[in-house]
């Protein structure tokens, strides 16, 4: 497929800028929640994420210090100490809330009452009075100041703990591995049948299980709640486990038989003539043979089941230790609105598990999405 | 770790269950039919009937539990009052026809099922044939595959900081104000914006969709034959000609597929609006809408049913679609 446009040069520049807009464009929307999740509150409602690796300028002011902090030099009573915290360097400094940055580094000024005032390019300030002090209060010293990129694990540490992050990281995990595993088994079984028994009504069940395949969850959710209640079941992790391993079936079913169907007829039937049963066959030739297909449908499925949202809300209940992580990032959004800093560290945190899932296993996900593309999410 | 240790519970004795259902009643049947004796041929044929139907048993179970009895009992809800307990007939139909909500929802879903099949499906071919022709593409297919793997909460809260929105004056952290004010534009409330809203929601799912189209027509795309291109580009066929002449023609079955994907998927949407707006400002979707009537407030699962009926009769085409292309592969 090299070669089409390969051998004019400006047009291989042009489509590797394409496409390396395009890649930009699709990364950029994540990548900048996850600069986000690393600044404290304080940077991320001062400047865009794109300016997190600059030096930001901030404008805010410090108190000098008060009486009991003035010593006696010579005949003037002096308090002196810094503006700035570590790291930070001073750009301006100014003592009217009007003028925050009215004078340069270095200046001495001169204040009423014959007191003076010097800011050093070090933050160090000095003020001076010919008379002892007797403020309570410091006076304040406006400053502009160039604080260094800075990066904070601190927000991860309060959603694991204060904002139940942590609980419900646990609660999904309880809720995805036994819905990924369970399907897999009845499927292999059921779709082993479709794939090599011969028995009247198969290409119906295989009709039905493709027409199955699209239907809407939405439709699933009361009349299942109702027969949970009243089968004893009500909300809980059985519950959803069942819930995701019935709506889970058509696709494994339909993934895994299209695979066994193209497993060599060979193989099969010789194992049938050397007098192997049913059951050995799928288990000492189907199951190997077929664990591409069961990778691809057990990824699926962890990726569904991790990311739903609707399932877990309905099944599981919304009391806080029951909460799954796509849960709590719901209420997070609706309570803390515009606290970036929480809920970019906890989208962050629930998208890590399929995150590094899909990139450790992404053969295999792409392999299930090309035999099965009539179901995509 | 109490709930984890629960969860290994669970998987070991479901594993355990599964496993001695098909592993004893094939023994069952071994021992009721023995392939041997007197009547071994009679009893082979009789086993053979009755085997698949041992391994097909709980899918049918489950899957006649979880997906076929809750469609027929929706539609049997869906001519019932609020609790089911009278006969209302297409009463919640005739109710939808005049719902003010019940329009908007249809109108945005129809706006949805136009919009972002289409462009995802075209952003998908884009970067399929794009990628497919530099060193670093299997890398840049990756990352735009890679939003697939992002749960649409997370995609949610993703978009919504992109759409962020300061007063005028102060800086901007989302990034599309942050552009907009660059070139001296105004910030605008993006999800707020009468009748636009919608779109800057259809963004996420494109976002999120476009790599799946992507990986799909990229596998199509390299399963065209050599020989219809290199015919063309000896014949003069400029690069975008052998694309859109040879190319697309030849992978339209592939390109009705990813499209088909996505409207359902489409049809479906409900976790980013739910999410992102809740449906207000007129955002509303089928799916969303469906949830406020049957979960808020004094739910009336007759309506709530009608809705997903309404849903149900959208997807049906596809599904009949789907069943027909499935049987002709087969053949």
């Amino acid at each position: 497929m090299d070669g089409v446009v390969g051998t004019r040069p400006h047009l291989v520049w042009a489509v590797n800028i394409a496409a390396a807009i395009l890649v930009i464009l699709w990364t950029i929307p994540t990548f900048g929640l996850l600069v986000s999740s690393f600044r404290d509150r304080d940077q991320i409602a001062a400047s865009g994420w794109w300016r997190a690796p600059l030096a930001s300028e901030q404008t805010g002011f410090v108190r000098a210090g008060t009486a009991p902090d003035q010593v006696q030099e010579g005949d003037l009573w002096v308090i002196s100490g810094t503006v700035l915290e570590g790291g930070q360097s001073l750009n301006a400094w100014g003592i009217r809330t009007r003028e925050p940055s009215a004078y340069q580094p270095g200046v001495t000024v001169d204040l009423p009452e014959g007191r003076t005032l010097t800011v050093a390019a070090d933050g160090a300030y000095r003020l001076t009075s010919p008379t002892a002090f007797t403020e309570t209060r410091g006076m304040r010293i406006f400053v502009t100041t160039l604080t260094p990129p800075r990066f904070t694990t601190d927000n991860y540490v309060r959603v694991i703990g204060a904002e139940g992050l942590g609980q419900a990281f646990l609660n999904t995990f309880t809720v995805t591995i036994p819905a990924t595993v369970i399907p897999i088994l009845i499927a292999a079984f059921a779709a082993y049948a479709l794939a090599w028994m011969e028995f009247p009504g198969r290409a119906l069940l295989i009709a039905a299980v493709v027409g199955l395949l699209v239907v809407p969850l939405q439709l699933a959710l009361i009349p299942l709640l109702k027969l949970h209640n009243d089968i004893g079941l009500g909300k809980g992790y059985m519950g959803i486990w069942l819930a995701h391993t019935g709506f889970g079936l058509p696709l494994a079913i339909y993934l895994l038989r299209n695979y066994m169907v193209g497993l060599p007829r060979e193989i099969i039937e010789s194992a049938r003539v050397d007098g192997a049963t049913e059951f050995q066959i799928f288990r000492r030739i189907i199951l190997p043979l077929s664990f591409p297909a069961l990778a691809s449908f057990a990824i699926f499925q962890f990726l569904w089941v991790w990311n739903d949202l609707l399932v877990a809300t309905v099944f599981l209940g919304n009391s806080s230790e029951q909460l799954v992580m796509t849960g709590v990032l719901r209420e997070l959004m609706g309570s803390r609105g515009g606290d970036w800093e929480i809920l970019a560290a906890s989208a962050f945190l629930s998208i890590s598990v399929p995150l590094v899932v899909f990139f450790a296993m992404q053969k295999y996900l792409v392999r299930g999405l090309l035999a099965g593309s009539v179901k995509g999410g | 770790m109490e709930q984890l240790g629960f969860a290994a519970g669970t998987i070991v004795a479901g594993v355990f269950t599964c496993v001695a259902w098909f592993w004893g009643s094939n023994i069952v049947l071994d021992a009721v039919y023995p392939p041997r004796g007197p009547k071994a041929g009679v009893n082979i044929l009789r086993a053979g009937a009755i085997r698949p139907w041992l391994f097909l048993g709980p899918a049918i179970l489950l899957l006649s539990v979880y997906l076929v009895y809750p469609v027929i009992n929706s539609a049997w809800r869906s001519l019932h009052n609020s609790d089911g307990s009278e006969w209302v007939g297409l009463g919640n139909y005739f109710w939808l026809m005049q719902d003010t909500k019940f329009h908007e929802s249809l109108f945005n879903n129809l706006l949805w099922l136009v919009t972002v099949p289409a462009l995802a499906t075209l952003f998908g071919l884009i970067s399929a044939q794009i990628t497919d022709r530099i060193k670093w593409g299997n890398t840049g297919k990756s990352l735009i595959f890679m939003p697939m793997a992002i749960s649409f909460v997370g995609a949610g809260v993703i978009w919504k900081f992109i759409y962020d929105y300061r007063g005028e004056g102060l800086d901007q952290i989302g990034l599309l104000n942050a552009i907009v004010t660059a070139f001296g534009g105004t910030p605008q409330t993006w999800l707020v914006l009468p009748f636009w809203n919608s779109f800057f929601l259809m963004a996420v799912l494109i976002w999120i969709q476009t790599g799946f189209a992507m990986v799909i027509l990229s596998a199509a795309l390299r399963g065209i034959p050599e020989e219809t291109i290199e015919a063309a580009i000896l014949d003069g066929a400029s690069p975008w000609q052998v694309f859109m002449k040879i190319k697309v023609p030849q992978i339209w079955g592939t390109i009705a597929v990813v499209w088909t994907t996505i409207t359902i998927t489409v049809l479906k949407v409900f976790d980013i609006v739910f999410v992102m707006t809740n449906g207000e400002w007129g955002t509303q979707v089928l799916a969303n809408l469906m949830y406020n009537w049957m979960f808020r407030g004094a739910p009336d699962y007759g309506r709530g049913s009608a809705i997903a009926i309404v849903i149900m009769l959208l997807v049906t085409p596809i599904m009949i679609w789907n069943i027909r292309n499935a049987r002709k592969e087969s053949r």
